[in-house]
């Protein structure tokens, strides 16, 4: 299992070509209180960069973007009921969706861990 | 932060409580310290400290009450002193230009506008001939919620025996302060007018008050959006008239008969005959909030907006206000709003969403004072 994140504050952890979608730490700070997410349902494809969930703070909707393209395999039921999830366990059990990814390779454009943690140091 | 701003006079307090600061009205201003759905429901069981010195503190002289009638329609020869008055600056088509609140005190008429919309508000006045006094000076602290009174009293002796709108002098440690009874959130509260220098010793002497805590613009807007209160730039603009705006409470009786306010011809003909439009609650089914700008939808046909929307966190459901046909309008009508290409279902709702706790005058005592 190997994390990977975006500079739009999402990661995606994969162990081959099976994938699992969030925000992170930082995101959910700068969101505040969640109170909805929209997340793409199981057969949905989702491509790299683009919109494919939308969460919902008190204040605002934003987009969340798919780190990486593939075919959606399973939305967080969890976040239906319980949105705050994304505040609480952003990481974890705030997850948004899994994925078959349809190109390993884009994982490469991506930062470890490491970097992401420099990145948001920086910001 | 891309455009540039200007500081409050608690900017460094803001910063040091932690607070998140945003451009809002041309300043920075905190959005939230802890996060707004516990700033919310603290400021609705106990007290919040909200920083509101961005908006405008303008005096007129006392004399000015007439010329002031020009321009809004609410009654102000007749306001007496102490008393305040809710009311909206109008364009000549009865357009709302601004909300206001107006105060008349023993040397003055006492203004507050919104921040947004002060520079403008006093080109209006002065192009109505009217001279006003920018109390640039002055910074305004509301203390909102049902413990407010409590916090208050205990520092400031006297305030507790002012009643829902009325206003007087005050001090804090030798400062003077211009305190009434009043806020934006739909909670018994103060507003709290002092000198921008001496701000600070105020701010954290209530800030040390066990039933205190900061809270931020974010839920100074859920607050506002739960009591039914329209924003200005949003929910009032100079395309709707008061009518419209479901606020024709804040037309007086004496100016409902008389006129003489701007647009006061298509003002007045809409209250006797009705508006095409009108300002409503809506409920929203399910969890997904509607924001600003998403179209209300009968029959697949847009037929209102959207103007403000959100999450009521002590309602633990989404709601919004919109403007829609007054066939529409009614409480219960079963509506859908649009958002990203899906239809949710609405209905109409009486505001406010979340009952309002004014400390009003007992009825016998206020029939008096008329």
């Amino acid at each position: 299992m190997t994390l990977y994140f975006t500079t739009d504050h999402e990661w995606v952890s994969v162990e081959g070509d099976a994938g699992t979608v969030g925000v992170t730490d930082y995101a959910q700070g700068q969101l505040g209180d969640v109170v909805f997410v929209e997340i793409p349902a199981t057969g949905t494809t989702v491509t790299k960069g683009t919109a494919a969930a939308v969460v919902e703070s008190v204040k605002a909707a934003s987009d969340v973007f798919s780190p990486v393209s593939g075919t959606v395999t399973e939305a967080n039921a969890a976040l239906t009921e319980d949105p705050a999830l994304v505040n609480t366990a952003p990481e974890t059990g705030g997850w948004f969706f899994k994925l078959t990814l349809s190109d390993v390779s884009e994982l490469d454009a991506l930062m470890d861990e490491a970097a992401y943690k420099t990145f948001v140091a920086s910001l | 932060m891309d455009e540039p701003v200007a500081l409050l006079p608690l900017d460094a307090l803001h910063r040091e409580l932690g607070g998140r600061m945003v451009a809002f009205a041309g300043y920075a201003m905190p959005i939230q310290y802890d996060g707004i759905i516990a700033e919310h429901n603290w400021t609705r069981a106990s007290a919040g400290l909200f920083d509101v010195s961005h908006m405008g503190q303008l005096t007129l002289p006392l004399d000015a009450d007439v010329a002031l009638e020009a321009v809004l329609p609410g009654d102000i020869t007749g306001l007496r002193e102490g008393c305040l008055r809710y009311s909206m600056l109008l364009n000549p088509s009865g357009g709302i230009l601004d909300d206001l609140m107006v105060t008349r005190r023993s040397g003055d008429l006492y203004l507050v506008v919104n921040g947004a919309t002060k520079t403008a508000d006093i080109t209006h006045l002065a192009l109505n001939g009217l001279t006003v006094s920018h109390r640039e000076d002055l910074a305004l602290l509301a203390l909102q919620g049902p413990k407010a009174v409590d916090a208050l009293e205990r520092l400031v002796p006297g305030v507790a025996s002012l009643s829902f709108m009325r206003a007087g002098a005050f001090e804090f440690a030798g400062v003077p302060l211009w305190i009434s009874r009043s806020g934006y959130t739909g909670e018994d509260g103060f507003e709290i007018s002092i000198s921008a220098s001496a701000v600070e010793p105020l701010a954290r002497a209530l800030l040390a008050e066990p039933e205190v805590k900061p809270v931020g613009l974010g839920a100074r807007d859920s607050l506002r959006l739960e009591a039914g209160l329209p924003l200005y730039g949003h929910d009032l603009t100079p395309d709707i008239n008061p009518v419209e705006a479901n606020l024709a409470f804040a037309i007086s009786k004496r100016r409902k008969t008389e006129g003489g306010f701007p647009g006061a011809a298509t003002i007045l003909d809409q209250l006797f005959n009705g508006a095409s439009r009108k300002r409503v609650g809506l409920r929203i089914e399910g969890r997904q909030p509607v924001r600003e700008g998403a179209d209300v939808v009968v029959d697949g046909a847009a037929v209102g907006q959207v103007t403000s929307g959100g999450f009521g966190p002590a309602l633990g459901a989404p709601i919004a206000m919109a403007y829609v046909p007054v066939a529409l309008a009614a409480d219960g009508t079963a509506l859908h709003v649009e958002v990203r290409g899906r239809l949710l279902a609405a209905t109409v709702v009486p505001m406010p969403f979340f009952p309002k706790s004014y400390v009003r005058q007992p009825l016998a005592k206020a029939g008096a004072a008329q």
